[in-house]
C-alpha cells in the first residue's frame, strides 16, 4: 500500500538530513505506529505518505514513495486527497467549515462526489464515529475527543485507503483517548483501512499496533512487529518496562498480556509490599520499597506510614489555603466552591474529563481569573523568594545557599527546616494575590499556561531571560519601598543566609539564566523561543515564572506534546522544586506522569472535588486513573516500575533516591 | 397557518430582498418613509435571525447607524456653509478665520435649524443603507452565500470564509495572551501602548501564522484546488490551451466593461458603442468564468433550495425597489420630504410598498436553531 524507497529527506539550512535511505513497506490493512522521540523526524516521515512533504514543507526528498500506485512526487496531497486522509494533531486547526455535517462533507466535495452518495456517505460516517447526535453542532463547541473523532471521519469520508494520523490523542483526556483509539482499530478491523500513527503515548496504542517503525533520531529506520522492535529501543510503555524489568522473555504489550504473566511477580511484591516494607523513618526518607525520585522532600501524604504523616501535616504549615472557591463563565459555574491547602513540598496532581474545571481552578489560584466566591490566602513569599531566586543564582553565594536549602531538605524530610521557617512568618504573612496587581502577583504564585508560548515574545531565549531577571529587579525596588515587616520574616527565612542584599545582586546576575539551566541544561541562548521544542518552551516559561521566587508553581497541561524523555525531566524538575519548598499543582491527564511525578492527587468534576488523596489510593482507586503497572499488579499498590524494581532490590537506599540527589 | 420546518432561507432570497430595500431608502429623503424602512428592518431581523454568532451583528450596524447620523450633523454644525435668508439661526459659534486661498470651506459661524434637519435626515438614510447591510448579515449564512459563487471564484470565496473564521480566532487568541501577558507581570503587563502592544501582538501573529499554515496543510490535504483530473501528459496539454482562452476572455472582459463605462459618460461618443461594449465586456467575463469552472469540479453538499418562500422574499425586494424607482402612482415629491420646518406627509402608496416587503418575515421559514453549546472549557 506505501512503500519507501531509499527515501532522504532533507531541510534546506539544516545540518543533516531528517530521513536517510528509509526502505520501509507497509500492507493494506495494517495499523501502523511510528515511535520516535521530539525532533526525530515523526512528522516528516508522516507527511512523506501523502506528498506534504516535500510539495508544501519544501526540502529535498530523494528516492521514491508511492501510496496505492501513485507517485508523490508527481502527486500533490491535493491530488491524493481519495487515497490519504490526513488528521493532525489540533484537530481544530484542520477544520475548513463549521459544523459537523459540512465538516464531514468538505473533502467529497472537492472531489465531486455526487450529491445524494455524499448523503449516505455522511450518514454511515456519523454512525460510524457515533457522532450522530452532533451533527449539527458548530465545531468549536465540541469536546477535543468529539472534535478529533469529527476530523477521523472528515477524512474517512473520502474513503481513503490510507488514513494518517499525527498523535491524535496527545491533547485528548483518557476516555477521549479511548474514543479516538477505539475509532481507529474498529476502521483498521471493519473498514480494512491502512492506518498510519505517530503517538508519544505508547500505552495506549502499542498493543494495538501490527507494525512498529522506530526512528532513532538518525534518519533511519527500524521497522517490525511490536515485540521485535521494543525489545531495543529505549522509548517503550511502562507495561514493556514491567517486562523488562521482571525478565520475561517475550515482552507484554498489553495490560492484559501482562496480568496474565504477573502472578509470580505480584506475590513476590506482596512480600515487600508497601505495608511491610518500609517504615522505618530513617535518615534517607523511609519506606524505601516504595519510594519514588519525585516524592523525597514531601513529607505529606503518600508513601510515608499513617503517624508520621498525621505529624507532619500538622507541622508543615500550607503555603496556600482556598476555600469555596468558585469560578463562574458565562452562566457556567466552572468551579463549585472548592476547599484547597498546599503544603511546601507538595506535587499535587489536579485530574478529571476536559471541561471539569481544572484550568479555571488554576486559574483562579492564581489569581488571575475572576471568582465569582470564596477565600484565598498565599503566604508571602519571604522564604520562597529565597527558594527561587537565591537558588537559581550560580554566583558566590549561590551555591552555598543551594546547599543549605537542598541539603537540609533531603536529608531529613525537611520537617524542622519547614516549621521553623513558617515559625518566622506570622499569619498575617498571607495574602490573596487578587489583590495585588500583576507584577507583585508572581512573587507569590506563579502559572505555567497551556500554551506556554503566550508567554513570550521576544526574539531569543537570552532577551526572554534578561527580561524576566529586569522585571524581578524592579518588584524587588517596589517591594524595598513599600517594605512591610521584611527582615524577620527574611531571616527566618531559613538556610539563606545571606538575605535580600543577595537576592537582588543573584537576581541582577541572571537568576533566571541559571534557574533554566537547572532546570534543563544547554538551551542556545540565542535560539528564537518558538524554535526550541515544546520541553524546551516549557522549561523556559517555567524559569521565567518562577523568577519572581513564588511558592506556589501552577502548571496547566505540561505534558501535552511531550515525549517520555522530556517527562521523565520535567518529573525530576518537579521533584527538585517541591524539595526545594515549592508547593506544585499540576493539572494533567496524563495518569502514568502522575504516577511517578505526583505525591496527591485530585480529581475534579463538574467544577467540584470528588477525590483528594495520597496518589497511590486515588490512582488504583478507578480503573480509568490506573496506570499501567498498578493494573498489571493490582491488588499490589504499586504505580511505576521504578517502584517494582526498587521492591525487589530491597531495603536498600533505592537507585531512585540516588539519582535523585545527583 | 400549519408549522413550517425549520430551514435557512437561502442566502441569495435575502441578498436580493435587502438590495430592493436598500435602493428603496435610498430613492428618499422623507423622514417618515425611512423610519417605517429601519421599522421593517427591526421585524424581520428579530423575527427570522438565527442565534449563530453572526446574528448579533445587527445591534453592532444600529450603533454605527447611530453613529453616521451624529457625525453627520456635527459635520454639517462645524462647516455649515451659508445659511439662507429666513432660515432659523439655532446657535452662533466661533468662526474660524481661514486663508483667502482656502476659499468654499468654513469652519464655525452660525447655524440653522434647517441644514441641522436636513443633515440628521441624510444621515438617517445612511443608516437605513447601513442597516440593510447589517440585516443581510445578520439573516443569511455568510458563508452559505459565499457558496453560491460560480465555480471558477470557489477558490477565491473559501478564501474569505477562512478568513472570516480566523477573525473570531484572533479575538480568542489576543484575549489568551492577554491573559497570560498579565500572569507574566513585570514591565509588559503595565506597559500601555506600543510596548505593551508587542507582548500580545507578537505570540498572536505566532499563533495566526501557525494556525493557516495548519489549515493550508489541511486543505491541501483534503483536496482543496484539485483541479478536475489527475494531470498525466494529455489532460495537461488540453487543459493549457482551455486556460489560455479562459484567461484571454478574463483579460478583455473587464477592459470591455471599462471601455463601455467610459462610453456611456462620454457625450461625445453614441450611447449606443458604450452600451455595446459593456455588453461584450459582460459576455466576455460570463463566459470566462464558465470556462474557468469547467476546469474545477465540485460538488455541494445538501445546497439550501430555492422554494417557494424564497422567491416571495426576493419578489418582494425586488417589487418593492422597482415600484419606488418607477415612482408610478403616487407624487414623487412625496419622497423628497419637505423643505420647510413643516411635518413631513406619509405618501401612502410608498409607505404600503415598504411595509409590504415586511413580508418577508412571513414569508420566510423560520431558522433552524443550533443545539445548545457545551462549554468546551
Amino acid at each position: 500500500m506505501i512503500v519507501f524507497d531509499r527515501v532522504g529527506l532533507m531541510y534546506p539550512d539544516a545540518a543533516r538530513p531528517v530521513l536517510s535511505d528509509v526502505r520501509l513497506r507497509i500492507e493494506e490493512g495494517e495499523l501502523c505506529l511510528v515511535i520516535g522521540h521530539t525532533g526525530c523526524g515523526k512528522s516528516s516521515l508522516l507527511g512523506a505518505v501523502n506528498g506534504l512533504v516535500p510539495h508544501f514543507t519544501g526540502g529535498a526528498l530523494s528516492g521514491r514513495v508511492t501510496v496505492a500506485g501513485r507517485d508523490t512526487a508527481v502527486h500533490r496531497p491535493r491530488d491524493l486527497a481519495d487515497v490519504v486522509g490526513v488528521v493532525g494533531q489540533d484537530p481544530v486547526a484542520g477544520f475548513v467549515t463549521d459544523t459537523v455535517e459540512e465538516e464531514l462533507a468538505y473533502t467529497m466535495e472537492q472531489l465531486a462526489v455526487p450529491p445524494q452518495a455524499m448523503r449516505t456517505r455522511v450518514e454511515q460516517t456519523l454512525d460510524l464515529l457515533g457522532i450522530a447526535s452532533l451533527r449539527r453542532r458548530p465545531l468549536r463547541a465540541l469536546s477535543g475527543g468529539q472534535q478529533q473523532r469529527v476530523a477521523i471521519g472528515a477524512a474517512l469520508t473520502a474513503r481513503p485507503e490510507v488514513l494518517v494520523l499525527d498523535e491524535p490523542t496527545s491533547s485528548l483526556d483518557p476516555v477521549g483517548a479511548e474514543e479516538v483509539l477505539a475509532t481507529v482499530t474498529r476502521l483498521v478491523h471493519d473498514l480494512g483501512v491502512t492506518v498510519v500513527l505517530a503517538e508519544h503515548r505508547l500505552e495506549r496504542v502499542v498493543q494495538y499496533a501490527d507494525r512498529i517503525v522506530h526512528l532513532p533520531g538518525d534518519g533511519t529506520v527500524t521497522c517490525g512487529p511490536p515485540g521485535e522492535v521494543l525489545g531495543g529501543v529505549d522509548l517503550v510503555p511502562p507495561v514493556v518496562e514491567l517486562g523488562r524489568v521482571a525478565g520475561w522473555d517475550r515482552l507484554p504489550l498489553s495490560v492484559r498480556d501482562a496480568r496474565r504473566r504477573a502472578g509470580p511477580l505480584r506475590e513476590r511484591l506482596g512480600h515487600a509490599s508497601p505495608d511491610a516494607g518500609g517504615d522505618g523513618p530513617g535518615t534517607r526518607g523511609a519506606p524505601a520499597a516504595l519510594r519514588r525520585p519525585a516524592a523525597r522532600g514531601v513529607p505529606a501524604a503518600r508513601e510515608a506510614p499513617v503517624v508520621r504523616e498525621t505529624s507532619t501535616a500538622r507541622e508543615v504549615p500550607a503555603v496556600l489555603r482556598a476555600s469555596r472557591i468558585q469560578v463562574r463563565h458565562g452562566r457556567v459555574l466552572a468551579v463549585r466552591g472548592i476547599d484547597l491547602r498546599l503544603r511546601a513540598g507538595e506535587v499535587v496532581a489536579l485530574m478529571g474529563r476536559n471541561g471539569s474545571g481544572k484550568s479555571s481552578l488554576l486559574w483562579a489560584l492564581a489569581g488571575a481569573a475572576k471568582r465569582a466566591g470564596g477565600r484565598l490566602r498565599i503566604a508571602r513569599t519571604a522564604g520562597g523568594a529565597g527558594t527561587g531566586a537565591g537558588t537559581g543564582a550560580g554566583n558566590d553565594s549561590g551555591d552555598d545557599s543551594r546547599d543549605a536549602n537542598g541539603s537540609g531538605d533531603r536529608h531529613d524530610v525537611g520537617d524542622d527546616h519547614r516549621a521553623g521557617r513558617g515559625g518566622g512568618r506570622g499569619p498575617d504573612g498571607c495574602v490573596d494575590p487578587a489583590d495585588l496587581p500583576p507584577d507583585r502577583t508572581r512573587a507569590l504564585v506563579a502559572l505555567v499556561p497551556q500554551t506556554p508560548t503566550d508567554l513570550l515574545y521576544l526574539d531569543t531565549v537570552g532577551q526572554e531571560l534578561a527580561r524576566a531577571d529586569r522585571d524581578t529587579i524592579e518588584r524587588g525596588a517596589l517591594d524595598r519601598n513599600a517594605a512591610v515587616g521584611g527582615p524577620s520574616g527574611r531571616h527566618g527565612a531559613g538556610g539563606h543566609g545571606t538575605g535580600r542584599d543577595s537576592e537582588v545582586r543573584n537576581a541582577s546576575g541572571g537568576g533566571t539564566g541559571e534557574l533554566l539551566d537547572r532546570l534543563l541544561p544547554g538551551i542556545d541562548r540565542d535560539a528564537h523561543p518558538r524554535d526550541l521544542s515544546a520541553g524546551q518552551q516549557l522549561a523556559l516559561a517555567l524559569a521565567i515564572q518562577l523568577s519572581g521566587g513564588p511558592r506556589v508553581l501552577l502548571l496547566d497541561e505540561p505534558t501535552r506534546g511531550l515525549d517520555y524523555r522530556a517527562k521523565a525531566a520535567l518529573t525530576a524538575v518537579l521533584g527538585d522544586l517541591a524539595a526545594r519548598g515549592h508547593a506544585i499543582v499540576v493539572a494533567t491527564h496524563d495518569v502514568e506522569f502522575t504516577a511517578t511525578a505526583c505525591g496527591r492527587v485530585m480529581v475534579l468534576a463538574e467544577g467540584e472535588l470528588v477525590a483528594d488523596g495520597p496518589a497511590r489510593t486515588v490512582l488504583t482507586a478507578s480503573p480509568a486513573f490506573a496506570p499501567q503497572v498498578a493494573k498489571v499488579l493490582a491488588p499490589v499498590p504499586c504505580l511505576t516500575v521504578h517502584e517494582v524494581t526498587a521492591a525487589l532490590a530491597g531495603p536498600d537506599p533505592t537507585p531512585g533516591t540516588a539519582a535523585g540527589t545527583g | 397557518m400549519r408549522a413550517r420546518p425549520p430551514r435557512s432561507l437561502h442566502p441569495l432570497a435575502w441578498w436580493i430582498w435587502s438590495i430592493g430595500l436598500a435602493t428603496a431608502a435610498g430613492r428618499t429623503v422623507n423622514p417618515l418613509l425611512l423610519v417605517l424602512v429601519l421599522a421593517v428592518l427591526g421585524l424581520v431581523v428579530s423575527a427570522r435571525r438565527t442565534d449563530a454568532p453572526w446574528a448579533g451583528a445587527y445591534r453592532g450596524y444600529l450603533v454605527l447607524a447611530l453613529v453616521v447620523i451624529g457625525l453627520r450633523v456635527v459635520f454639517r454644525t462645524v462647516f455649515g456653509g451659508d445659511v439662507p435668508a429666513g432660515a432659523h439661526v439655532l446657535v452662533e459659534l466661533p468662526r474660524v478665520p481661514l486663508p483667502g486661498w482656502y476659499a468654499g470651506v468654513r469652519i464655525g459661524g452660525p447655524v440653522a435649524l434647517e441644514s441641522v434637519l436636513a443633515a440628521a435626515v441624510d444621515g438617517l438614510r445612511l443608516a437605513c443603507l447601513l442597516c440593510c447591510l447589517g440585516a443581510v448579515n445578520t439573516l443569511a449564512d455568510p458563508k452559505h452565500a459565499l457558496q453560491c459563487l460560480p465555480g471558477a471564484l470557489h477558490e477565491l470565496g473559501v478564501a474569505v470564509t477562512v478568513a472570516l473564521t480566523t477573525a473570531p480566532q484572533l479575538a480568542q487568541s489576543a484575549h489568551r495572551v492577554r491573559r497570560a501577558t498579565r500572569l507574566r507581570g513585570g514591565r509588559s503587563s503595565r506597559l500601555r501602548g506600543p510596548r505593551g502592544a508587542r507582548a500580545v501582538v507578537v505570540p498572536v501573529l505566532h499563533d495566526a501564522f501557525e494556525r493557516s499554515l495548519h489549515l493550508a496543510a489541511s486543505m491541501d490535504s483534503r483536496g482543496y484546488g484539485r483541479a478536475r483530473a489527475v494531470p498525466n501528459g494529455d489532460a495537461v496539454a488540453g487543459r493549457g490551451t482551455a486556460r489560455r482562452v479562459t484567461g484571454a476572455l478574463l483579460l478583455a472582459g473587464p477592459v470591455a466593461l471599462c471601455a463601455g463605462a467610459y462610453g456611456l459618460l462620454d457625450t461625445t461618443i453614441p450611447p449606443g458603442a458604450g452600451l455595446a461594449c459593456l455588453a461584450a465586456g459582460t459576455a466576455s467575463c460570463a463566459a470566462g468564468l464558465v470556462l474557468a469552472g469547467r476546469a474545477v469540479r465540485r460538488t455541494r453538499y445538501r445546497p439550501d433550495p430555492w422554494l417557494a418562500p424564497e422567491w416571495v422574499v426576493a419578489g418582494a425586494g425586488v417589487a418593492g425597489a422597482l415600484a419606488l424607482v418607477a415612482g408610478t402612482g403616487f407624487d414623487p415629491a412625496a419622497l423628497a420630504g419637505p423643505d420647510t420646518l413643516s411635518w413631513p406627509e406619509l405618501p401612502l402608496l410608498p409607505a404600503g410598498i415598504v411595509l409590504s416587503m415586511g413580508l418577508a418575515a412571513l414569508a420566510a421559514p423560520p431558522p433552524a436553531t443550533v443545539p445548545p453549546e457545551v462549554d468546551p472549557e
